[in-house]
């Protein structure tokens, strides 16, 4: 009897991991694409927001 | 529109950071003597309550959550009104959050050096202060969400997300992985066993250090680190990927702690592949950081909040190449159970928490108290004395790590193991004293920062309330028509939270859902048997005492741990084990086939002076254990707890427990009698023996059932 590889019997358990890898892959395309559309002067007025107390 | 006045308090971040500077020397100062205790045992003082076992979770939980925890509380309590031009929602919930966690890390250091523990690392508080916990965090979460729900700035800044994304999977994680059966007041079982606890404790553990001590910090450092350089951060756009794929990425890595023990090898697998890919996030925002500062090194030069933010934020870069590295599986045999983890984390904790912990200190309390900073030169110095420390700390460790590893698997031409694990004990003691004393420059370092804001608040006067006027938010906004899609995230905060829940908790079902549906499938070895009564009470002691900060029980498939220690560990082995204790750390040898190895005598003689069974040990010793009792009648309800979490003890076993309890007690009794030890059969030392004596014994069992078949 074998223990380390029980999950096997599970029918398809090593689609997990590539349903996990798509996941990500699609997930992090679709930010960086927005991301590389984004306004100029949103993300100016953005990253200025800490230092506005400073004025 | 016309503006509204308010005020910014600040004698919540005031409170929070006086906390975070004590606690964080108090957790420091137990971690050096801790640190001296692994070269000299006598610093254990033969007290239960100031033996490594105990103190060493009282550290880790201590910098974690007092250190760590009230930086990031400081931080919040800081930054979130002023991002959002607005006072803190509830002044009460502040106060309520501050008194309440302090009362948590007051009951949480008493608890645990009193052997009150439910033996998962960095979750080792009991039932009750983890429901005060809960509490509280909730009481955090309402007062952070009531400010942004209430705030003057359409646009959350990124380090708010990133206070948010943590806050939920901080819950989340500690919900989860908090799960345990109450057996009385301060004793309770992880409600998981064997692997499945495993898997959910180090998907816990590998995101505590994610979302306590990584993603609240780098909110803290996408606010702190442009305040004090005096510019907007590198690449926002970096940012909001950074974050993204951060939280995405983190929460399925946690398997990579498990590498070759008994977890499922797509399990495995997978957290080595997440592991990796982390690399990319989190250089990205190490680079974003120190980019921020690209053009104005000069100031760093004269900066001490800079110079410590610079080395941090690389400190930051080199644990997270570090830690893929680790992932792998043929670093991770030489690292894992070694001193290179220890080395690693400290880098993180020393380096990335502590150095952006006291940047932030040295910028925020002159502003606090309006004044500057006392001396800039004793800043600097403490700047030098901490990085000095942090090196004198890991070096150390990586060395000792390499060298006992090639010991510790060498074998002789004739195939035998050519070293004692002892023999790489004592190779180890010079460099645990090095350690020690690069970790007690470092707390130095801390002194002399301490030394140097008392003087700083001296000089200045606190500035309890800050004036501050901006216009409502207009409540029938539509955002421009070209507006960026993230900006609609920043303006709905709770779907922001909804969506990081989401992110992360996709993370966590994939990687357990398997693993816990099939759980009535995990193939119970014929042969492996609940505990007996007295094992179990045993093993409730190995618990208390913290023996798993020390000694593992999962040998790995490697020919030279199965050599020293005995067949490599199985699945099936441990679903009895509420909680499991594999372990994490070898400064001692592998326990998992302890069972039947010595004779009983060994083992008292051992517990009462180890170093009289193995010369040159550096384990304590553990004389109350030969005089304390053990509380037999804890034993009904204790079964009572395993067999409704599914532990097959026979219906109404509880009522006889206590009688099988006795009669094993007194058979080990009688047997160290005829070895000339006489010693009573209800002290608990006698319990210990029977549960060590049990360990991993069961599958040997196995083998001589499947012999006889044969």
């Amino acid at each position: 009897m074998k223990f380390t590889h029980y999950l096997e019997k599970i029918s398809g358990v090593s689609v997990y991991p590539v349903i996990s890898l798509l996941m990500f892959v699609s997930f992090f395309v679709i930010v960086t694409l927005w991301v590389l559309r984004t306004d100029k002067r949103e993300i100016e007025y953005m990253e200025n927001l800490p230092l506005d107390n400073d004025k | 529109m016309e503006l509204q006045k308010f005020y910014y308090d600040n004698k919540i971040p005031k409170f929070f950071a006086v906390a975070c500077i004590f606690w964080g020397a108090v957790g420091m100062l137990v971690g050096v003597l801790i640190a001296f205790q692994l070269a000299f045992p006598v610093l254990n003082f033969g007290i239960e309550y100031t033996t490594f076992g105990r103190l060493r979770p009282i550290h880790t939980n201590a910098v974690i959550f007092a250190f760590v925890g009230n930086g990031i509380f400081t931080a919040v309590y800081y930054s979130i009104p002023r991002l959002l031009k607005t006072p803190m929602w509830s002044n009460a919930l502040s106060k309520i959050h501050f008194w309440g966690w302090q009362l948590i890390i007051v009951a949480a250091a008493l608890s645990l050096a009193m052997g009150f523990t439910t033996g998962k690392e960095y979750a080792e508080l009991e039932w009750p202060i983890d429901i005060a916990i809960t509490l509280i965090w909730v009481v955090f979460g309402v007062n952070m969400f009531g400010t942004i729900l209430t705030r003057r700035e359409r646009h959350l800044y990124v380090a708010i997300w990133f206070f948010i994304a943590s806050w939920v999977t901080v819950a989340m994680l500690h919900i989860v992985n908090s799960f345990e059966f109450p057996v009385s007041f301060m004793k309770s079982y992880s409600w998981y066993a064997g692997v499945q606890d495993a898997l959910v404790q180090w998907w816990y553990g590998h995101n505590a250090v994610a979302f306590f001590l990584t993603t609240p910090y780098l909110g803290l450092m996408y606010y702190f680190l442009p305040k004090a350089a005096g510019r907007p951060v590198y690449s926002y756009k970096l940012s909001i990927v950074h974050f993204w794929s951060l939280i995405f990425l983190y929460i399925w890595a946690g398997p990579h702690h498990l590498l070759y023990t008994a977890l499922p090898d797509w399990a495995q697998s997978l957290g080595t592949a997440f592991s990796i890919m982390l690399l990319l996030p989190s250089w990205g925002g190490m680079l974003n950081g120190l980019f921020t500062l690209r053009g104005a090194w000069d100031k760093v030069r004269e900066d001490p909040v800079l110079k410590f933010f610079v080395v941090a934020v690389t400190a930051y870069g080199m644990s997270t190449f570090e830690g893929p590295l680790l992932s792998l599986k043929n670093v991770n045999a030489i690292s894992h159970y070694s001193d290179w983890t220890v080395a690693h984390v400290h880098i993180g904790a020393l380096g990335w928490n502590g150095f952006l912990t006291f940047g932030m200190m040295y910028w925020l309390i002159p502003k606090l108290f309006d004044t500057k900073l006392y001396s800039k030169k004793l800043a600097a110095t403490h700047f030098w004395i901490g990085t000095l420390g942090i090196i004198l700390y890991a070096i150390p460790m990586y060395w000792a790590a390499f060298r006992t590893y090639f010991m510790l698997s060498a074998f002789t031409p004739e195939g035998q193991l050519q070293y004692q694990f002892i023999d790489a004990v004592q190779t180890a003691i010079p460099f645990y004293v090095l350690r020690a004393i690069g970790g007690t420059i470092y707390l130095g370092g801390v002194f002399v920062m301490v030394y140097n804001l008392v003087k700083t608040a001296k000089q200045g006067t606190f500035l309890a309330r800050e004036y501050a006027e901006a216009a409502p938010l207009n409540k029938q906004y539509v955002a421009p028509a070209k507006a960026h899609w993230h900006s609609y995230f920043e303006r709905k905060p709770m779907l922001l939270l909804v969506l990081s829940l989401i992110v992360v908790g996709i993370g966590g079902l994939v990687e357990m859902v398997p693993t816990f549906l099939i759980k009535s499938n995990v193939p119970t070895l014929s042969s492996v048997k609940p505990y007996t009564p007295l094992e179990l009470q045993g093993r409730d002691i190995y618990i208390a005492e913290g023996c798993y900060n020390c000694h593992s029980q999962m040998i790995r498939p490697f020919r030279y741990e199965v050599a020293r220690y005995g067949d490599y560990s199985k699945a099936g082995e441990f679903v009895y084990d509420h909680p499991f204790q594999w372990g994490s750390k070898r400064t001692g040898p592998d326990l998992a086939r302890i069972g039947g190895k010595y004779p009983n005598s060994w083992h008292f003689n051992h517990m009462l002076e180890p170093g009289s069974m193995a010369p040159g040990s550096i384990m304590p010793s553990y004389p109350w254990l030969f005089e304390k009792e053990l509380d037999i009648n804890s034993t009904n309800s204790k079964i009572h707890a395993m067999r409704n979490m599914g532990v097959p003890y026979p219906e109404g076993y509880e009522a006889i427990a206590k009688v099988d309890l006795k009669k094993q007690a007194e058979e080990i009794a009688a047997n160290l009698k005829s070895e000339k030890i006489d010693i009573k059969s209800d002290k608990q030392i006698i319990a210990l023996i029977a549960y060590l004596q049990r360990v991993g014994k069961d599958i040997k069992m196995e083998k001589k059932l499947t012999n006889q078949q044969h």
